[in-house]
């Protein structure tokens, strides 16, 4: 993680490997921020598709999530398919966010020491909450609070 | 826009000169931001689901409130708006050529994401309206 800056002097060119063309926007040249650069667009193009439909799915048909309850939540995950749904959504999300948050600290917090407090917080946050959703979304069983009313 | 008056003094200018494109990056933040910060919560209310119908339906009561209501139309915009750009920003990533067409691209994903925003938010306000009669 680049911790110093250096002032700019002229207009910066960005560099590129592989092509000889100046087109398009300045990217990591390698290592862990070329990873997590590309990360942020595979998992984008899924979350397009998960999180997206998850929006419309769960607040624009009628009721919206009023009628969203215990009830709801119990038939929705008697399948399979929505279980896998939202545990790729779940962890997709939350990497996805968390690099985000990391990447917007390395922008404008510019002390080595709140940095790292910064990035360590969202890591303990992100993975906290991965465990807590995981462990929901595999062990939930409704059945221990009765049958399942449809 | 406005002419700029007065000098930056950052060595580094001002973050960006002027392009429509930092509208956009601004708001990508903003929206991921809101977004995640979202996500936190509701990865803990609907955790409570583990704990049985009356833990969970005591959390997600409180989204049945008309203020929360608009918080949510909130959200969806940011989410629709968010996955929008993103997608353009990682078509421009991965086909370099394309940023010679950039206005024109930007305007159309503009336009297409104002569309998406008639229905959702016709549809959300009505939802919200329902919840006020009640």
């Amino acid at each position: 993680m680049a911790t110093t800056t250096t002032p700019r002097t002229s207009d910066p060119v960005p560099p590129r490997r592989g092509s000889d063309t100046t087109l398009g926007r300045d990217r990591p040249l390698g290592g862990f921020e070329l990873w997590t650069w590309l990360f942020m667009r595979i998992s984008g193009l899924l979350l397009l598709v998960l999180a997206v439909g998850h929006t419309l799915i769960m607040h624009l048909p009628a009721g919206g999530v009023s009628r969203i309850d215990f009830g709801f939540v119990a038939v929705r995950w008697q399948s399979p398919f929505w279980r896998t749904w939202d545990w790729m959504l779940l962890m997709l999300a939350l990497v996805h966010g968390i690099n985000g948050l990391r990447n917007i600290t390395l922008d404008y917090v510019r002390k080595p020491g709140v940095r790292f407090a910064l990035n360590m917080g969202y890591y303990v946050i992100g993975f906290t909450l991965m465990v807590l959703g995981t462990v929901i979304v595999v062990t939930f069983d409704p059945t221990k609070w009765g049958p399942i009313a449809p | 826009m406005a002419s700029r008056s007065r000098k930056s003094k950052s060595d580094y200018g001002s973050i960006y000169k002027g392009h429509e494109g930092q509208w956009s990056w601004m708001l990508h933040r903003i929206t991921g931001v809101a977004i995640i910060l979202f996500l936190f919560a509701h990865v803990i209310d609907t955790a409570a689901v583990g704990w049985g119908p009356n833990a969970y339906n005591r959390i997600t009561a409180a989204y049945e409130n008309p203020f929360v209501r608009l918080l949510e139309l909130g959200l969806v915009i940011a989410v629709i708006y968010h996955s929008l750009n993103g997608l353009k920003i990682t078509l421009i990533d991965f086909f370099p050529r394309l940023v010679k067409h950039i206005r024109p691209l930007s305007l159309a994903f503009t336009i297409f994401f104002v569309l998406l925003l008639i229905p959702v938010t016709w549809i959300m306000l009505g939802q919200t309206w329902d919840l006020i009669q009640k």
